[in-house]
């Protein structure tokens, strides 16, 4: 059984121990790098599906390591860190990493972060770009821009459209308040959270049967949104 | 009274207070001489070798060789400090460099010519001031000066030789050298070197000769500085004696009073007192007594005089201004009540028969002085000059006056011309006698002098037969006029003064009132910005100045504290001045002797011997500076803030204290607490995992996954704890910011339901939201926190199964959020208690006590308030509430797709 190469760089026993004998019992090839250094070399010359990633690494930076490998891979990179500030994860998120977990984690909730960053390298791989996409009792068409639930029509407008439309081609990942208003608004309105908040109001009242409790656009609290899928 | 022999305490102190100070302070020498080319710098160069082979770090920071070739030579092998050029009207000057002899810090460092005068621009007016500040860091200074730059003896020296020194250092400044090294050489000797060419070029020796090197006058030099020396050396021994308690030498205290005044004459008053002051080793007091003059004293005049007291005070007198009616009185009462001694005053210069017609401040004096012996030395009186008074005189727009005059006088006539009928003619005198004391009140004696003159005269002319002419029938009338006249110089000169003492008093009156509001208002700060901003607006309020508080920070840089329009932006050289003046604990910038070349004054803010910080003060430049009054005033608003702040330092020294105490407990509580409520769920763990481990017994699958189910659910319960007790010494520490976002109460419900989805699996949660919820500017995970928090608090404390509710509601300006269970509610009297810190609920164990206290916390800081509260229907409520703050910008309403 092989599910694909990861590379993991943490410098901490206990962890890789854990990690080890999860991901190799889940099909995983592994290689393992206790330091940036060696990390950023595995990472260039092995050629892994995914990274994971520890930040507090003894010689450097791990939003350092983030921006280097970012400068010539697209790489799904899983953030693992100990440091629960958002500062932290929105920084990793906006150097270019794909998720985060903050320790302790289950290997539940690792397991399915990795199987996203392998769906997602595997959508970009295609050659024929997916157009529809279905989760629950919702199927959005990127075609066509359209929205069903239940079979029904949705409809939503240009904003509430395009803002689900990027949670969508990130299904599963954590997109940070900024990159979706940015994406959605432009650049000029990355600091305007109450439009998010206006919207993705909005859209939950829309798609969701319980809007407090919703079961897709789930909010990631001080650092943005996600779209969660089932597998 | 001190007894006998006993050396007097205060003394023993400053003595004490003064060795201590010196201690960290470097040691000056100095080398002494009589006249130029005595071999001072030879000798300081020798005394320096000598100290170099010893083994001393020894750098020259400047010497003037003159080109003097023995000199010359014994520069050789010392480290020399280059020269820092200063631009100044097209020309290069090369100046004594301190910044990098401060930053070198030798053991001991050359300055030569104490006296120098540093170019424009220069850190420091005076070289003097330059070895100050060398000495204030620490390092020995040896340096050379001539008796003539003395400044208490500068005008001796001119008298001798005819030539006016410019250059002078003040008497304390000798006083602080720790060794005065003599360089003697004797007149002849001196002569032979000048005409062998080792002190100047041939071409100036010969000059020199013919004016400042001649026989009598280095005869004469030579003496002064002998006894100069000789001096020094009488009072390191008065010193030492008054330590030591030798009882021959406690002289009758006599304490000496000097009148100073705006005449020039005044420094030569100003310098006998010093004189005769140190021959006696007395105290001595200048005293200027503010009399109501004749004339107002002009702006020069004052300048003058602040020039004389400045001059007194560097010289070391206490000086003290006077305001009387009478001088010689007040002069004499305030000599009384400080046990003068000894009164010196100048010699009259003006006409006899002025004091005889005035009387005479001098003959009051004397005749008043009683037993204090008093020295008339050629001087003046205290009075301004008569050449001054001229000047003033003729100032005035004389022909203003006169028309004001004739204008009173005309509408006084019109007036008595309509009376004239009803009364006597004498009495009509009386309406001009009104005239001239409304001219005295409002336009000065010498209107009112033109207004008696010209009322008798028109009295005279319309009213007095024969009428209209100024030719008289009755020689009765000349009596009337002659006393209309008198009277009426008496009334205006009494109105004169009379309204002079209110001008006096009013003047003083507003110094006191200034002082008091500052006072009042800065009682009542707790903040120093908010002091700080308080005291920029007083000096911008009462002495039309912009101002700027500065503070240091932990590494003693100054920050500016002030803000707004009051105050004003300093830019890199302007804060290089008021550094040094905070570093010093003195006066730089503008109008003083230091760093003058700044735009602005910095005066520092010092408390118990402490530099608190700078206050800068910066004038409109189209207006004059602040006069002397007013100077007050500001060093008052100084002393005031310095004592505002420190009150203030000192509470936050106390809250700090109080703080760490508290913190101390807290810390003791938690560990305790820690001890226990980590090892609980460890317990659990380690339990379970061993069990595991053990290879001989083999479990069921279920047993196996409920060990593993154990495991993993204490795990999380450690992670949740962690979690609150970082949480909470964060914000004890004041490390938590409030990161505010806009948010929608929705979310923050969902995201805090989806953090605890696994424990509520089987609870039943009702969520109740108004239809138009507000949006809230909040932070977003402190609130989420406080949702988390109340939530697990529902599910530890209420049986397993039973629902929870969560609403919200919006009333008013607030938004209520609350936690409804149905579980064993609060015991009474512990709904306040559980928000405490450590406090469990008594019925069951759980965290760790600090969830409702991080709760409180983060509400607080919202603004809201967070309580407990027992359900009618059984269960607990637990509400907040969070302010709705004004809505935010919205994008514009948009339209949906069309299909």
């Amino acid at each position: 059984m092989d599910n694909g190469l990861i590379l993991l760089i943490e410098d901490e026993v206990q962890m890789v121990r854990f990690l080890r004998i999860t991901l190799k019992g889940h099909g995983y090839r592994l290689i393992e790098a206790v330091a940036a250094a060696e990390g950023l070399i595995q990472a260039a010359t092995r050629n892994p599906d995914v990274i994971l990633l520890d930040l507090g690494l003894p010689d450097l930076d791990g939003i350092e390591v983030i921006s280097q490998v970012r400068g010539y891979s697209d790489v799904s990179i899983i953030v693992i860190s100990a440091r629960e500030q958002e500062q932290d994860k929105i920084r990793a998120l906006d150097s270019g990493a794909d998720d985060y977990l903050t320790k302790p984690f289950s290997a539940n909730e690792l397991l399915a972060r990795i199987r996203v960053a392998f769906r997602h390298k595997m959508l970009a791989q295609s050659t024929q770009k997916q157009q529809v996409f279905v989760f629950g009792d919702i199927r959005i068409d990127l075609s066509t821009r359209e929205v069903y639930l239940n079979d029904t029509e949705v409809h939503l407008t240009p904003i509430e459209y395009n803002l689900l439309a990027v949670l969508v081609k990130n299904a599963g990942k954590v997109i940070t308040h900024s990159q979706l208003l940015r994406e959605v608004w432009g650049a000029v309105y990355a600091n305007q959270t109450q439009y998010l908040r206006v919207y993705m109001a909005q859209l939950r009242r829309k798609l969701e049967t319980d809007p407090a409790r919703p079961n897709f656009l789930i909010n990631e609290p001080g650092i943005g949104y996600r779209l969660k899928i089932n597998e | 009274m001190v007894e006998e022999g006993r050396p007097d305490p205060d003394a023993l102190l400053a003595q004490v207070k003064q060795q201590e100070r010196l201690k960290s302070q470097g040691k000056l020498k100095l080398f002494f001489g009589a006249a130029p080319g005595v071999g001072k710098t030879y000798a300081m160069l020798e005394a320096a070798r000598q100290k170099r082979a010893e083994g001393v770090d020894v750098v020259i920071g400047i010497v003037e060789t003159h080109g003097r070739k023995e000199t010359e030579g014994l520069l050789t092998g010392i480290e020399m400090i280059g020269r820092h050029s200063i631009e100044y009207r097209g020309r290069t000057l090369y100046e004594f460099d301190i910044d990098y002899a401060l930053a070198r810090n030798p053991t001991l460092i050359l300055v030569d010519e104490f006296a120098h005068t540093n170019a424009p621009g220069s850190r420091h007016k005076k070289r003097w001031q330059d070895v100050f500040e060398l000495l204030e860091a620490g390092m020995n200074v040896y340096t050379t000066l001539n008796v003539q730059h003395i400044e208490s003896l500068s005008d001796v020296v001119t008298q001798i030789t005819g030539i006016t020194i410019r250059e002078t250092v003040p008497d304390f400044v000798i006083e602080r050298a720790d060794e005065i090294e003599l360089v003697d050489l004797s007149p002849d000797a001196l002569l032979q070197r000048l005409t062998e060419g080792k002190i100047y070029i041939p071409q100036l020796a010969t000059r020199a000769r013919d004016n400042f090197f001649r026989r009598g006058n280095l005869l004469a030099l030579r003496e002064l500085a002998l006894r100069r020396t000789a001096q020094r050396v009488d009072e390191q021994m008065q010193s030492y004696r008054e330590v030591e308690g030798v009882k021959e030498v406690w002289p009758a205290s006599e304490r000496i009073l000097v009148s100073v005044s705006s005449n020039p004459r005044s420094i030569h008053l100003i310098r006998a007192a010093k004189r005769m002051a140190v021959g006696l080793r007395a105290n001595w007091i200048a005293v200027h007594v503010d009399a109501p003059a004749k004339v107002k004293p002009s702006k020069n005049d004052l300048a003058k005089l602040a020039e004389h007291m400045r001059l007194a005070e560097t010289l070391g007198a206490e000086t003290v201004t006077l305001t009387a009616q009478k001088a010689s009185e007040e002069l004499l009462r305030y000599a009384r009540s400080r046990n003068v001694t000894k009164l010196i005053i100048g010699k009259p210069t003006h006409p006899r028969w002025k004091d005889k017609l005035f009387g005479s401040v001098l003959d009051d004096i004397v005749r008043g002085s009683g037993d204090i012996d008093v020295y008339v030395i050629s001087g003046d009186m205290g009075e301004p000059m008569p050449a001054s008074v001229a000047k003033s005189r003729k100032r005035r727009p004389l022909m203003a006056d006169v028309l004001r005059s004739v204008i009173v006088v005309a509408v006084c006539t019109a007036i008595a011309e309509v009376m004239e009928p009803y009364v006597a003619p004498a009495d009509l005198a009386m309406m001009y006698l009104l005239g001239v004391v409304v001219m005295a009140t409002r336009a000065g004696e010498l209107s009112a002098f033109l207004t008696a003159f010209l009322g008798v005269a028109f009295f005279d002319f319309f009213f007095v037969p024969p009428r209209y002419t100024l030719a008289v029938n009755s020689p009765g009338y000349l009596i009337t006029f002659t006393v209309m006249f008198a009277i009426a110089l008496v009334i205006s000169k009494l109105t004169v003064r009379v309204k002079q003492q209110a001008d006096a008093a009013r003047k003083s009156q507003q110094t006191t009132a200034a002082l008091y509001s500052l006072s009042r208002e800065l009682v009542r700060q707790r903040g120093i910005e908010e002091l700080c901003s308080i005291v920029v607006r007083h000096i911008s309020d009462d002495l039309s100045c912009r101002a700027v508080v500065l503070m240091p920070d932990d590494t003693t840089i100054l920050k500016i504290v002030t803000t707004g329009a009051d105050t004003f932006e300093l830019d890199q050289k302007e804060h290089g001045v008021a550094q040094w003046c905070f570093d010093h604990r003195q006066k730089a910038g503008f109008t003083t002797d230091t760093l003058s070349g700044a735009s602005a004054l910095y005066l520092p803010v010092v408390a118990a011997a402490e530099a608190l910080g700078v206050i800068g003060v910066l004038h409109d430049p189209s207006q004059e500076f602040l006069e002397q009054g007013q100077l007050h005033i500001l060093d008052g608003f100084v002393n005031q803030t310095a004592i505002a702040i420190q009150r203030i330092l000192l509470a936050e020294q106390a809250r700090h204290a109080i703080l760490k105490a508290e913190t101390e407990t807290l810390r003791n509580t938690l560990l305790s607490s820690i001890s226990h409520d980590l090892r609980t769920p460890l317990a659990a763990i380690t339990g379970a995992a061993s069990t595991l481990l053990q290879g001989d017994v083999t479990y069921q699958a279920a047993e196996r996954h409920e060990l593993l189910q154990t495991i993993y659910e204490e795990a999380e319960h450690l992670n949740q704890i962690i979690r609150n007790v970082l949480n909470m010494t964060r914000i004890e520490a004041g490390a938590i910011t409030i990161k505010k976002q806009w948010l929608t109460l929705e979310e923050t419900f969902g995201a805090s339901l989806n953090r605890l989805s696994e424990r509520l699996k089987d609870r039943a949660v009702e969520i109740t939201l108004p239809e138009d919820l507000p949006m809230l500017y909040l932070d977003p995970l402190l609130i989420e926190q406080v949702l988390i928090n109340l939530l697990d608090n529902a599910i530890k404390y209420t049986p397993a199964a039973s629902p929870i509710a969560l609403c919200a509601t919006v009333k008013d300006a607030w938004i209520t959020v609350e936690v409804k269970d149905k579980g064993p509610g609060i015991k009474e009297g512990e709904q306040e208690r559980i928000f405490d810190k450590f406090v469990r609920s008594s019925s069951k164990a759980g965290g760790i006590g600090l969830g409702l206290t991080i709760c409180r916390a983060i509400v607080t800081a919202h603004g809201g308030k967070v309580w407990a509260e027992n359900r009618h229907d059984g269960g607990a409520t637990f509400k907040f509430t969070l302010p709705i703050g004004k809505q935010p910008s919205m994008p514009g309403v948009e339209v949906e797709v069309p299909d």
